[in-house]
């Protein structure tokens, strides 16, 4: 298992984030995490990648025990994040900003920029990477979150809502671009919440609402899962749904 | 493009050796010693805050470290200066290290950091004032042996090419952080500390070495301070005036470049020069300072040579 989550909880005063959360994901696997807004995925991730203490419960990576481990020492055990908000190094060049990711495993500023430049293309950023992180699109931002991450080369990629805010045709080639980074051997756990993405892209899904999962399966089992339903629509919504169904 | 900027760079260093041959006046050359002087402690400055985004407001504490450590071993201990500035040069390593230390480990930022330099500043010279071995209120006066084995010169040709050494080496580490993986981890911890550390970087152990090489290189300016005037006290040595300098020439010139320091410290000190050429009332210097920093700030965030390379931007864009 690449990557196994036990009992992890968190609360901050008196608001439990997340309660108990056990879950997994296999190697070179796409796992999907959903759930509405403040169901606290992006807690989670926070505690897997050791930027949050968790109150309860462990990390393991293949096996070795991460949680209490600083987010430099996690990304030294090969797992790395993105972040949902983007996170540029705002003044510096694109192709700067993504060296700080290739120097994880090179010291040599040409070998990194070599590096650079062949992720930039893997994750199809076709720009002039000399001009600034901040004038990058929101897209863009979300690529460049990518391609830093992915020149650390991880074997577990955590992937914060890469596709929010993108246009159908821009989800559509990051979808592509994701599933070449799998099939290069890195495994990838996600949080989305564009549910045509993680319907087509997720071999497995978890489904967290206020702090607990309630629901974990295929992506189609999942969106069966009256839990589901009405976790996203409210209460009665499944009934109503499946009603519907039947006068159909 | 590599090769001509390394032959700028000898120019430049050309230059600066010849300059008191070229400038042939004992006030120049003195003008000149001023400068460069300020631009070390600038540059000491420029790496903690200007590369890796660390505001201090108290990086005296490592001027006055390396004054005190070499004025206090030359005259109670009969240490010569040239070994005391060495041995200054670990102690406001040893002084970055221990501010360093308790400010990072509690992940103090931004104004905290700055806020808490200010106060270790204000802590040192308070206690600089009160014990006995750096001399208390009164100070420590350094004998006069104009010899350069003593660290003193009768000229200030000497000073010169002392302080042209100390700024030719604090310069040269900062050219390196544009070029290395170091340099790059630094700026990226300036730009986005969670970002970096993310992706692998070490934050705490990279400020831990840029705060400890900033303390070496104020402190070697302060061994010179106190040769040079020979004389030193916890005002100067710890006062909040030489913190705001040491800020003030990065900013003014443009935090973050290898060049700003030299150019905010030149443009300073001249206007300076100037003020109390025609401004007699005492203090008038602090004011004009203030005034150039909010204007700075207003109107040229990048600084002086932020404002030379949107120039040249433009003019490669037409």
């Amino acid at each position: 298992m690449m990557l196994e989550v036990q009992g992890l909880s968190k609360s901050f005063g008196g608001l439990q984030a997340v309660a108990q959360v056990s879950l997994a994901v296999p190697q070179e696997q796409i796992v999907s995490l959903i759930g509405p807004n403040g169901a606290g995925k992006t807690t989670l991730f926070a505690m897997v990648a050791g930027f949050l203490k968790p109150d309860a419960g462990e990390v393991r990576l293949s096996g070795k025990l991460v949680s209490g481990l600083k987010p430099h020492q996690v990304c030294d055990l090969g797992m790395v994040r993105t972040f949902q908000i983007t996170q540029p190094f705002a003044k510096l060049s694109i192709r700067e900003n993504i060296m700080i990711g290739a120097y994880h495993h090179t010291d040599q500023p040409r070998r990194a920029a070599e590096r650079a430049e062949a992720v930039a293309s893997q994750v199809g950023m076709k720009m002039n990477l000399d001009a600034p992180a901040d004038d990058l699109t929101v897209a863009g931002r979300k690529r460049l979150e990518l391609a830093r991450a992915l020149a650390t080369q991880p074997k577990l990629l955590l992937l914060d809502e890469v596709m929010a805010g993108l246009n159908p045709s821009e989800v559509e080639e990051i979808l592509k671009i994701i599933r070449g980074i799998r099939d290069s051997g890195v495994t990838i756990f996600l949080i989305e919440h564009v549910m045509q993405a993680v319907m087509s892209l997720s071999d497995y899904t978890y489904v967290l609402n206020n702090g607990q999962l309630i629901a974990s399966g295929t992506p189609e089992q999942v969106a069966k899962d009256p839990h589901v339903v009405e976790a996203y629509l409210g209460h009665g919504a499944a009934a109503r749904l499946t009603g519907g169904d039947r006068r159909a | 493009m590599r090769s001509v900027k390394l032959q700028t760079l000898g120019v430049g260093v050309v230059f600066l050796v010849a300059l008191p041959w070229l400038l042939d006046s004992e006030f120049l050359i003195g003008f000149a010693v001023l400068v460069l002087y300020s631009a070390t402690l600038g540059q000491s400055w420029n790496i903690l805050g200007g590369y890796a985004g660390q505001f201090s407001f108290g990086s005296v504490l490592f001027f006055g470290t390396g004054a005190y450590t070499s004025s206090i071993l030359h005259v109670t201990y009969g240490i010569n200066p040239w070994i005391g500035l060495l041995v200054g040069v670990v102690m406001g390593m040893a002084v970055g290290a221990f501010v360093g230390f308790l400010s990072f480990r509690f992940g103090l930022r931004g104004s905290y950091f700055a806020l808490i330099t200010l106060a270790f500043a204000e802590a040192f010279r308070i206690l600089a004032n009160t014990v006995e071995f750096t001399g208390a209120g009164i100070g420590i006066y350094i004998p006069l042996r104009q010899e350069p084995a003593n660290f003193q010169f009768t000229s200030q040709m000497g000073f010169y090419y002392v302080i042209l050494a100390f700024f030719l080496i604090s310069t040269y580490i900062t050219l390196r952080l544009e070029h290395t993986r170091f340099g790059a981890r630094l700026m990226a911890i300036r730009e986005n500390e969670d970002a970096a550390e993310a992706l692998g970087v070490n934050t705490f152990r990279h400020k831990m070495l840029a705060i400890m090489i900033s303390g070496g290189i104020g402190a070697a300016g302060g061994t010179f301070y106190a040769q040079y005037y020979l004389y030193i006290d916890p005002y100067i040595a710890y006062g909040v005036e030489k913190s705001v300098e040491m800020l003030l020439v990065s900013i003014i010139g443009g935090m973050g470049t290898v060049f700003g320091p030299l150019v905010g410290a030149f443009a300073l000190h001249s206007i300076n020069e100037i003020a109390r050429h025609y401004l007699e009332a005492p203090g008038m210097s602090l004011v004009v300072y203030g005034v150039i920093l909010v204007l700075i700030i207003g109107f040229l965030p990048d600084g002086l040579i932020g404002l030379l390379k949107s120039k040249k931007k433009a003019g490669d864009d037409a």
